[in-house]
């Protein structure tokens, strides 16, 4: 499956580490995380860059005190309709201020782009081919957005109070 | 009127777009059925019995004469001359070609109109009081404030995949005509001490399998903080809501299993990490919402004119406008509710003529604007009341005037099985009969206000559980069989119905009806007591006991 990181096709860096395979000491790994918090000090201190896949029933919470030591968090859809993951990133981005990267691992499909980049993810495990080249177009389907989330797009709320200010400054 | 500006118009033909790439991809067999499924769903696209349905949203229940041609358009060009208005100002086309859906959706959008979460698994249309604006006594405009819902809920990249479909109503009336206690949130605008405008929060009401009136859970939420206390809930939902079980999966499970206090707290702690982020609303934002709704320019108007006093010669008009014409929080103005609920014909159904006979008409006599309530049927919000003779001969002609408004032949319905994959029964030949049973206006002036509401499958469309007599259709052994209950109510008084006994065969609904009516008239205290009064003060049983005595 291709990873979509960057808007565009790019190859992972990290090693998807079975629960019972054993951890190399350097280079980047995935690993779940019952794994990662059963010796969270070592595995973050690792040499390498380390990233986790975190179950979307678990709670955020527990990942926090290991955040600034992560290369990648790594969300999980476990099919297209269960949208709790959507929460996780925004609440990993927004009110815990994480900058690593976030990716979007399970049934990723193109229809779910844009509210995954919305909602804090930049970093894509697509299931299709033909999904992951289409990622540059797919994401430029939308130019307005109602909402404010940690993206930074201006919602139109905002930009029709900055129409509004403009007018009045021009009188 | 909520005029769309240059971003709204964008984001709805971006949304076309997308759904046509979408359509596009299925046809190829790019995507499956189970992927375009879900895609299909964002978009309002039922697979029905005999073809695709369509849902198309009404935000709060407010049209346009220009926006309902293009309703009648829509169903003369892609489906077979007719549309069916819903419980949720909505209206469905029952017989959409996949093919053409993308084009049947550019051309409501370029009126403003769209079918962005309709169906599917997230925040569906928003809906108000179907006389906002102009009901007398209303402490301000709820449309505002439902706009101001409808574009935070379009398209909300959280909350797109919710654990199953969920539900916003506001009134701002004492007397709830958008039954906000049978909704997933429901919203009762008020005015605190301080005269600043909020909101009681109710959560967790729904009809369906496991009925549940909503409960409050915060009994003053500032304006200012409505969007983030909102995204606060949804947020708790999104994770917590069961996912495992369908018939679970409503908010009204998980606010019942936890117990409304805790559900409370979790939702207050998240709400108070974020009530101070970009959520919060400041005056400006709703004064711009504000500006974009237009209103008429009334005239003084004399509150009994010529041509009313006239016109009370001709019974016919009287008892229209007894019955179907509403007080108007302008004098000289009056409500006029149009009833799709003819004598023998399926409840909510207008014809394309007529959507365009009733559009000419507003735009004639109610400034273009039409309404479109819960109950199914429809209003001209803003009618000199000198314009009523003229109006009523005009709506007689196109079949909109039956005097049934409030009465037992106005009944709510879903499609049933007549249409609908998931029923159990038929729905609408059981209105149909019923209406042909209390033809007789006299008789149901004399019965007075009686809500019926049929559902032809658990799943309640047809809201049978708030029917002052509720019906719901249900399957023994191969049989249309049919639940009674009575006593049900959605309005500020919100109440369950009550099961009379076993259910009924097909072919007996309509004299059990006719058994509960006359038992009721035999039974209650004064012509004026109600019969949701009179089975208040009364109980089931004596309409228990007339019902099965003899079967």
């Amino acid at each position: 499956m291709p990873l979509v990181k960057g808007g565009k096709i790019a190859t992972d860096a990290l090693v998807h580490v079975a629960d019972d395979a054993e951890i190399p000491g350097d280079g980047g790994i995935l690993i779940p995380a019952a794994r990662f918090l059963g010796d969270a000090e070592a595995l973050s201190g690792r040499a390498g860059k380390t990233g986790v896949i975190w179950p979307n029933n678990r709670d955020i919470d527990d990942l926090v005190p290991w955040l600034d030591r992560l290369a990648v968090v790594a969300l999980v859809f476990p099919n297209f309709r269960d949208g709790r993951a959507y929460s996780q990133a925004r609440v990993l981005r927004e009110r815990y201020g994480y900058r690593g990267e976030l990716r979007a691992t399970g049934q990723v499909l193109r229809d779910q782009f844009v509210f995954m980049l919305r909602a804090g993810f930049d970093a894509f495990q697509v299931n299709k081919e033909s999904d992951a080249e289409a990622f540059a177009a797919t994401v430029k389907r939308y130019s307005v957005f109602y909402q404010p989330t940690g993206d930074g797009r201006i919602t139109a709320l905002h930009r029709r109070m900055q129409l509004r200010h403009s007018e009045s400054a021009g009188q | 009127m909520y005029a769309y500006d240059e971003l709204d118009r964008t984001l709805i033909n971006e949304r076309v777009l997308e759904f046509r790439d979408q359509v596009k991809r299925r046809l190829s067999g790019e995507l499956t059925e189970d992927e375009f499924k879900m895609l299909r769903l964002q978009n309002g696209v039922y697979l029905q019995l005999h073809a695709y349905m369509f849902r198309v949203a009404i935000p709060y229940g407010t049209l346009s004469s220009e926006q309902l041609r293009r309703m009648a358009h829509v169903a003369r060009k892609y489906d077979r001359g007719y549309g069916h208005f819903t419980t949720r100002q909505n209206i469905q086309f029952n017989w959409i070609k996949l093919a053409e859906l993308p084009d049947a959706l550019a051309d409501l959008a370029d009126v403003g109109i769209h079918a962005m979460q309709t169906s599917g698994n997230n925040t569906r249309n928003v809906t108000s009081d179907q006389w906002a604006g102009v009901a007398p006594g209303e402490i301000e405009d709820p449309r505002i404030w439902s706009e101001l819902l409808r574009q935070y809920t379009t398209l909300h990249p959280e909350f797109s995949f919710l654990p199953r479909k969920f539900k916003f109503a506001i009134t701002a009336s004492d007397h709830d005509r958008a039954a906000i206690k049978v909704h997933d949130i429901g919203l009762r605008l008020y005015k605190n001490a301080a005269g600043e405008t909020g909101f009681e929060v109710l959560v967790g009401g729904g009809l369906g399998r496991t009925p549940f009136i909503g409960k409050t859970i915060k009994p003053f939420v500032h304006g200012h903080d409505l969007l983030s206390y909102v995204e606060a809930i949804l947020r708790v939902y999104n994770q917590y809501g069961r996912r495992d079980n369908i018939y679970k999966a409503r908010i009204k499970i998980l606010v019942h299993e936890l117990g409304i206090e805790k559900f409370a707290k979790e939702v207050e702690e998240e709400w108070l990490q974020m009530r101070d982020s970009a959520l919060a609303i400041d005056d400006s934002v709703i004064e711009d919402i504000r500006s974009r709704f237009s209103y008429p320019a009334y005239e003084k108007l004399p509150h009994m004119p010529d041509e009313l006093k006239k016109a009370a010669h001709d019974p016919h008009f009287e008892a229209w406008r007894k019955n179907s014409t509403f007080p108007h929080k302008v004098p000289g103005y009056a409500i006029a509710v149009l009833s799709l609920k003819p004598v023998g014909g399926p409840p909510g159904d207008a014809t394309a003529d007529q959507m365009d006979a009733i559009a000419d008409l507003a735009d004639k006599y109610s400034f273009g604007e039409i309404r479109v309530g819960h109950e199914q049927n429809l209003a001209l919000p803003h009618v000199a009341r000198r314009d009523l003779p003229a109006l009523w001969k005009a709506l007689d002609k196109i079949g909109v005037a039956t005097p049934n408004v409030n009465l037992v032949s106005d009944i709510i319905a879903c499609p049933g099985l007549d249409y609908c994959s998931l029923a159990n029964a038929r729905s609408i030949p059981i209105a149909q009969e019923l209406t042909r049973r209390f033809a007789n206006h006299d008789t149901a002036n004399l019965i007075g206000r009686l809500h019926i509401n049929i559902s032809g499958c658990i799943n309640a469309c047809g809201h049978h559980h708030v029917g002052h007599i509720g019906i719901l259709g249900v399957e023994k052994n191969g049989e249309e069989f049919y639940q009674i209950t009575i006593g049900g109510r959605a309005d500020e008084k919100a109440e369950v119905g009550t099961l009379i006994g076993p259910a009924v065969p097909y072919g007996d609904v309509a004299d059990v009806i006719e058994d509960i009516v006359e038992a009721y008239l035999a039974l209650r205290a004064r012509p004026d007591e109600l019969f949701i009064d009179a089975v208040k003060r009364l109980g089931v049983e004596p309409f228990r006991e007339r019902v099965y005595a003899t079967r």
